[in-house]
């Protein structure tokens, strides 16, 4: 099984925003870094529009089911920038001030709104990511948004990752980009950190770590089979003076839990407080002709709105909930949202019927006015209590098809404040959207597979409190040196809003202390603060340059 | 796979599919379709089709879900003293209304088997709502019933989708007074 083990001064574990952003600024600085990635490498020409298995929809990312809640997450170089709908709002301030069920401050001190904005400002300018226009926000964006306003509620275009000069709007992100309009990070951190050396191992899989005699760590990966990736084949080691972790929030605690047996007793919190971030989703059915009458809307070809299929993810949210001022986990957002068929449809209830109604001939009913779908998407306040089970043999989950569907070791319990958060926005949906007749909402089932989150958080978060925190506020793993985390797992718990701009946001913040520490550990590496300069196309022989 | 399966299986898994997203008969001796919708349902999208792609992970396993099922039919059969056909598979010999109930027991948050139920329910209605056992393209071209019930939109002529008309072109809505300059939540 083992190899010769290689040696470098940094490993880092996962190539999403966590990884990508720890990549680059270690690389500029000038240490020696490889990048493992447990996905494929897939660029702009490999992004299919194909539901068919074994496409890119497949290929990259996984649909993970656990013990009352399933998680959607990223599985390729780029990790979840290249399968997200690249909404970037900010987090509200009064999120950094959440105390949560235990009743004490989340966030470590040092971290507010204000301390965390410049570094907003970096991400956003390095990916970039800019304000949309209401005369380019697609249909769906503006139906929810008209919806809204004819409830006396206001509603934003939020802020985007996306080049809408080069967007078809064929909402197809999620299997990525194939125009490179999203920018995700094959477009910007990825390639800025190989043009200064770093190296990108796809289809690694990091299975635990152990220690060097040298005080630094062997990190132990599989290669994952290209194709069905079940099969695992060689195994081998390399050795780093630090790693970075950021395989993602249902990943980092598992490889961390793993590696307790070789690394000694991990902090308590490593695989504790895992947030859903308060994700809840709304199915809301349009009555075509009210949409005309109520609301004055027509496409300009004779149809009201039937465009459900048609833009690019979340485009428009009212954010009237985030309000500092209400209790804590009474405030959500709620974005539209397009789901693609294949994994949401199935969950989707049929308003007005009797339960179980996700399936037979009212369902089949529902599916027929499918083009008059909207989604609405509540992220709200959880309360941090997804626990991981002990982990699998291998891997973050054991996988059940060649690609994509596995089951991981997720237990979620929604507690009362978490359900009290998810039926007053339930009831929110239904009062907008149900104004005048113009639609009926139903919200998705959470009986067949859990609640569903898009965007899991805080399995090994930072904090100021040793005994809920597995980091300190440098992202360094409590009791072991040298080791940090950077991904979604970092983020205290549940945003209200979309995390990939605050989890960006936090790796960025982190990287002046992640250097230093570096070089404390030997490693000839400095700070620069400059931002990659990003590159217009994903394909390989750009990426290689 | 689906050549292993003997001709009772595949009509057990048929009558599964079926109850998930009902079709129409395929001929006047259909008993596996229970033919309560007009339109084709699950079955002739392919659900048997998906269900035993090796890709999927499921194959294997459809002998022993396939008795399974049957003998829950059977259970319930004498539970509620029903006359069945005893020449078709148990759940297939169950009036729809009945399968209807035996599947929402079967996958109930609190049944043993949920995980198994579940699983075949949702390849089942992917056969219907997305045709992952087809290339996206080919499957609209030929007319898929769950595609096109669903109004899916076809492809470019290269198999790509572009919408050049997608926004109403008008602000909808006044933003939140707090937004900050940079269009953020405060």
């Amino acid at each position: 099984m083992s190899t010769n083990t290689e040696s470098t001064d940094v490993v880092v574990i996962g190539s999403g925003f966590g990884g990508a952003i720890a990549a680059y600024h270690l690389a500029a600085g000038g240490a020696r870094v490889v990048v493992l990635e447990r996905g494929p490498w897939l660029t702009a020409d490999e992004f299919d529009h194909d539901f068919l298995l074994g496409k890119s929809f497949t290929r990259a990312f996984d649909f993970t089911i656990g013990d009352g809640m399933s998680v959607l997450s990223g599985n390729c170089v780029g990790g979840g920038s290249v399968v997200y709908f690249a909404t970037m709002p900010r987090a509200p301030r009064f999120i950094f001030d959440r105390r949560g069920r235990l009743g004490r401050r989340m966030w470590p001190a040092s971290i507010t709104r204000e301390t965390l904005d410049p570094w907003y400002d970096r991400v956003s300018a390095a990916l970039p990511v800019t304000q949309q226009s209401w005369d380019r926000i697609p249909y769906g964006g503006g139906l929810w948004a008209a919806t809204c306003h004819n409830a006396g509620r206001t509603a934003n275009a939020a802020p985007s990752a996306v080049d809408v000069s080069l967007c078809t709007n064929c909402n197809w992100m999620y299997a990525g980009c194939k125009f490179d309009a999203k920018r995700s990070l094959l477009l910007n951190y990825l390639p800025g950190a190989l043009e200064c050396g770093a190296q990108i191992r796809p289809l690694h899989e990091v299975q635990h770590l152990s220690r060097t005699d040298g005080g630094g760590y062997r990190v132990h990966y599989r290669i994952v089979d290209e194709e069905d990736y079940r099969i695992l084949h060689g195994a081998g080691t390399i050795d780093a003076k630090i790693v970075i972790l950021a395989a993602g929030t249902a990943a980092t605690p598992v490889i961390l839990q793993r590696s307790e047996a070789t690394l000694g007793l991990m902090p308590h919190a490593v695989g504790r407080y895992f947030s859903g971030n308060g994700e809840r989703l709304n199915t809301v059915v349009y009555d075509e002709q009210k949409v005309r009458e109520v609301l004055g809307l027509d496409r300009g070809d004779g149809v009201a709105y039937e465009a459900y299929q048609i833009g690019r993810g979340p485009v428009v949210a009212t954010w009237d909930r985030l309000d500092g001022n209400l209790p804590e986990f009474e405030r959500y957002s709620l974005e539209q949202l397009y789901f693609p068929p294949g994994l949401g449809t199935i969950l989707a209830q049929v308003p007005g019927a009797a339960a179980p109604s996700w399936f037979g001939p009212s369902k089949k009913d529902l599916l027929r006015q499918w083009k008059s779908w909207l989604t609405i998407f509540t992220m709200s306040e959880d309360d941090n209590e997804g626990i991981l089970g002990p982990p699998p043999q291998t891997g973050a989950a054991t996988r059940f098809s060649q690609q994509m569907l596995g089951h991981n070791t997720l237990h979620y319990r929604a507690t009362a404040n978490t359900l009290r958060g998810w039926e007053l926005s339930d009831a929110d949906v239904r009062d907008i959207a149900e104004r005048d007749g113009l639609a009926k909402v139903a919200p998705w089932t959470n009986d067949l597979v859990g609640a569903y989150t898009v965007h899991p958080l805080a399995s090994c978060r930072i904090g100021d409190d040793p005994a809920t925190s597995a980091l300190d506020e440098r992202h360094e793993l409590r009791g072991h040196p040298g080791i940090f985390v950077t991904d979604g797992s970092a983020v205290p718990g549940a945003l209200t809003v979309n995390p990939a701009l605050t989890i960006s946001a936090l790796a960025e913040r982190a990287m002046p202390g992640i250097v230093a520490a570096a070089r404390d550990r030997g490693v000839a590496v400095t700070y620069q603060g400059d931002l990659p300069a990003g590159v217009a196309t994903s394909r390989p022989k750009l990426l290689n340059a | 796979m689906l050549a292993d399966l003997d001709a009772s299986q595949v009509m057990t898994l048929e009558a599964f599919a079926d109850t998930i997203i009902p079709g129409r008969k395929r001929s006047a001796d259909d008993p596996a379709v229970a033919g309560v919708d007009d339109d084709p349902g699950a079955v002739e999208a392919g659900a048997l089709e998906l269900l035993s792609h090796p890709a999927g992970g499921l194959a294997d396993s459809l002998f022993g879900l396939a008795a399974l099922l049957n003998a829950h039919a059977q259970q319930y059969i004498a539970e509620h003293s029903l006359t069945a056909d005893g020449t078709l598979p148990a759940f297939v010999a169950l009036p729809f209304a009945h399968r209807l109930t035996l599947v929402a027991r079967l996958t109930a948050v609190d049944h043993p088997e949920k995980a198994f139920w579940v699983g075949l329910a949702l390849f089942a209605n992917m056969a219907f709502d997305s045709a992952a056992h087809l290339s996206t393209p080919e499957a609209l071209a030929a007319g898929h019933p769950g595609l096109t019930l669903m109004g899916y939109a076809h492809p470019d002529p290269d198999g790509v989708y572009r919408f050049p008309r997608f926004s109403y072109g008008r602000q909808l809505a006044q933003p939140h007074p707090g937004t900050t300059p940079e269009g953020n939540p405060a």
